[in-house]
């Protein structure tokens, strides 16, 4: 396992306050994931590859993105793993990273949408850009 | 003054890695009493014991301190080497440096100071013990068994079949049990009905065996050998020697809302009603719950119709006490309750049922009559999902489920797959599965043969939700060795519903005092090596009471608590434990503290002329009395007494009080 993703594994469970060791691969968050076909790494392969270490791909991947955050996976998981808490983790990380400038303001024109209030175009400069 | 003998077993390496036990037998050479130590590789060897023997000859010990493993493990062991070399039993005393020590330290040093300290703490309590003698107590050669499931039945038969009479108490008006609902077993799909009923009637016709079916155990009291029990005989309200079983008043009760609880409430019975054509004893009982008559007074259509003359609507319940010698629980289980899992749609849906519901479905004693209709419009399903695990394995912080296997299940879904597929070849079966757990004999096999010769589509993932659409049930779940989530349209959905302990056992575990586990299930003695006995003397264990079991495991394990049974009825007497209770009469000044507090009756209180310093002649006083014979020597009343009167022997209070000092010293 790569250092920093070790390191990055912990921070992870650490955040997310899951421990991933306790899934059973029963794959219900799966089962129950109303985003699953959007997603290139599925819930239970997430909390797999955390257990794993393997947290560069998981930033690196748009799946991050696909999760809605419904928490039908969290409500149940027999063994109360918890996998979009993980996921909610991981998105943390990529935004707390120092220099990493997701969002650029020349980028913006082409994204606007009028549908978008300006609100969470402002939100987002905050969390994306640094 | 006593000569104490100090033996320091290594376990191997088991103590001797992390304790210096050298040094330990060096260090006791200096404590008051000690005129001997050793230190020894296996205590409990027959090498050990004869050095204990030899020492206590040749320094003429008058007691001796093991420091070895638990004394659960090898108190009796060393207490029989004492009596082989001439002491008291109740002259041995045992430090516990392995599981209390090595096993739990890493750092030798600090290990071998608690060693120290645990070992000189038994010589201090061994300083002050008096040698102690066993009494004895009459056996009453009969026993009690509750539950007249398959357990019940077979533990009654064997007990029996020994020449003891048995009772069996049956909370339902029939014996039988949960086997009793079953359609086929596993692996040998027999029918359940055609194995168990032949059990059944052996039970009822054996002449040592009675039955009290639609009873419950009321009280117990008593202990080893001797307890004595309350059995409440349910009011049935028909005269159960005049009922012929003929059926007649069944099918003519006007009263039709009562769920069928021998089909799992799949349809209705009368309030008068059989629960199954094979019932043991195959008598009326009525339900005053749904009965018309007992409600309003009118009615009593059953009694027109019943040509025995047997209804009797002023039955009442009835009392039986009777004494036994042992008491044997087979209480079997129930499936869990599944409202709370709401992803699975089984309140919303009829067609999604329990496997319990799903054997009555296929029982040509069912509701269909054995034709597999989905309860919702009575149509023949083409696709049937089954889904394991239901309940089972879940996290003990989950907030439903039950954290443990329930053993039973990867079994018995293979055998309903492959009965489906065999009736229906038309149908597609698909079974959610985590893991197949299937050990047994020829278990494994017969799972395969659901897959390679029925093509049962077992599918390894587990089912995420059931919702409906038009008349199908979508069944969406995670198909986890093709990475992808599947939707299937199913006809019915299965259930592999967990298990739990039957709700009496928590309640008949406190009366008995019999300990239970934070999920219901009994406590046995030890969890290997006295597998069917409880840790309350004289209580067993039989079937699924004790954890979850299929039928080949209820049945050994039924006879193999009978075995425990007849090995106790066939004494006489039963050695009693001399460590029990007794009161001071000069300093216990009446008050009945411990009388309230004794869990078992065993102290009494009586009015005893007192002689003693200081008190008058001819003084009278109520004081306390312990009978030996009950007394268990639990301590209870040595802790409640506000005088300090009462003593356990053996664990006296000024010994304890010495092995504080010892430990604080």
């Amino acid at each position: 396992m790569h250092d920093t993703n070790k390191d990055m594994a912990e921070q992870v469970i650490r955040m997310s306050g899951v421990n991933p060791r306790k899934c059973m691969k029963c794959g219900k968050c799966s089962g129950t994931c109303p985003a699953y076909d959007e997603m290139e790494y599925h819930p239970h392969q997430f909390v797999a590859m955390v257990e794993k270490g393997r947290i560069e791909e998981l930033m690196a991947s748009k799946s991050l993105y696909k999760c809605l955050s419904c928490f039908a996976c969290v409500e149940r998981c027999p063994r109360n793993v918890e996998p979009a808490k993980l996921v909610e983790a991981v998105r943390l990380l990529v935004i707390r990273q120092q220099g990493k400038n997701y969002l650029k303001a020349e980028d913006l024109p082409a994204l606007l949408d009028e549908k978008i209030p300006q609100q969470a175009l402002v939100s987002a400069m905050r969390k994306y850009s640094k | 003054m006593q000569r104490i003998g100090v033996f320091v077993c290594w376990c191997g390496s088991n103590i001797a890695a992390t304790v210096d036990v050298a040094a330990v037998a060096e260090a006791m050479k200096n404590e008051p009493g000690v005129v001997y130590t050793t230190d020894y590789q296996y205590m409990c060897s027959e090498g050990g014991q004869s050095r204990i023997k030899q020492a206590i000859k040749d320094y003429n010990l008058t007691g001796i301190v093991v420091c070895s493993c638990s004394p659960r493990m090898h108190e009796a062991t060393f207490r029989k080497t004492a009596v082989a070399a001439g002491l008291n039993p109740y002259m041995v005393e045992i430090a516990n440096i392995r599981e209390h020590c090595s096993w739990i330290h890493k750092d030798k040093e600090e290990a071998t100071e608690k060693a120290v300290i645990l070992a000189r703490t038994a010589v201090a309590k061994l300083m002050l013990n008096a040698p102690l003698t066993s009494g004895t107590s009459p056996v009453i050669k009969r026993a009690l068994v509750i539950g007249g499931g398959i357990a019940g039945i077979q533990t009654a038969l064997d007990i029996a079949d020994a020449g003891y009479e048995v009772d069996i108490v049956e909370k339902r008006p029939t014996i039988g049990g949960r086997m009793a609902q079953l359609d086929k077993t596993f692996p040998t799909l027999d029918c359940a009905a055609c194995i168990l009923t032949p059990k059944m009637v052996d039970a009822a016709s054996n002449e040592k065996i009675t039955l009290y079916t639609y009873s419950e155990v009321e009280s117990v009291k008593g202990f080893v050998g001797n307890f004595s029990a309350k059995i409440r005989k349910k009011a049935r309200f028909v005269d159960a020697t005049k009922c012929t079983g003929c059926a007649v008043c069944t099918e003519k009760c006007p009263s039709r809302k009562a769920k069928n609880e021998f089909n799992m409430g799949l349809n209705n019975r009368g309030a008068i009603y059989i629960p199954f054509a094979q019932a043991i004893p195959n008598v009326a009982t009525i339900d005053p719950e749904y009965c018309i008559h007992a409600k309003t007074g009118k009615c009593g259509i059953c009694q027109k119709n019943c040509s025995a003359g047997a209804i009797d609507f002023d039955q009442k319940d009835e009392i039986i006490e009777r004494e036994y010698g042992a008491i044997v629980m087979a209480t079997g289980f129930q499936p869990i309750k599944l409202d709370n899992f709401e992803e699975f749609g089984y309140a919303q849906y009829p067609d999604v049922v329990t496997s319990l519901e799903f054997e009555r479905l296929m029982n040509a004693a069912g509701p269909t009559k054995g034709t597999l209709l989905r309860p919702s419009d009575l149509s023949h399903p083409k696709t049937l999902v089954f889904v394991q695990c239901v309940g089972s394995r879940c996290s003990a912080d989950a907030k439903d489920g039950k954290p443990y296997c329930s053993k039973i299940c990867c079994m018995y879904t293979a055998k309903h797959a492959m009965l489906v597929r065999e009736k229906y070849p038309d149908t597609d079966v698909h079974v959610f599965y985590i893991d197949v757990r299937t050990p047994g004999k020829n278990f494994d096999e017969f799972q395969r043969r659901a897959v390679e010769q029925y093509g049962v589509d077992y599918i390894k993932g587990m089912v995420g939700k059931v919702t409906k659409k038009g008349d199908k049930l979508m069944v969406q779940g995670s198909d986890l060795l093709n990475n992808e989530q599947i939707t299937i349209a199913a006809d019915m959905v299965i259930l592999a519903t967990a298990i739990e302990p039957d709700p009496s056992a928590k309640q008949i575990a406190s009366l008995l005092t019999a300990s239970i586990d934070t999920n219901n299930w009994m406590t046995e003695a030890h969890a290997k090596l006295r597998p069917v006995e409880s840790p309350t003397a004289g209580v067993f264990l039989s079937g699924v009471c004790q954890g979850p079991k299929d039928v080949p495991e209820t049945v050994a394990q039924a006879s193999a608590a009978a075995s425990k049974v007849i090995g106790l009825l066939s004494k006489d007497h039963m050695v009693t434990n001399p460590c029990v209770a007794q009161s001071n009469e000069l300093l216990c000044n009446g008050c009945t503290t411990c009388e309230k507090v004794c869990p078992y009756g065993a102290i009494e209180y009586k009015d005893k002329p007192i002689v003693g310093p200081g008190v008058p002649r001819g003084t009278i006083r109520r004081v306390a009395e312990v009978n030996p014979a009950i007394c268990q020597g639990c301590g209870a009343c040595t802790v409640a007494c506000p005088s300090g009167a009462m003593d356990l022997k053996g664990f006296t209070n000024r010994q304890i009080m010495a092995e504080v000092d010892a430990i604080c010293k």
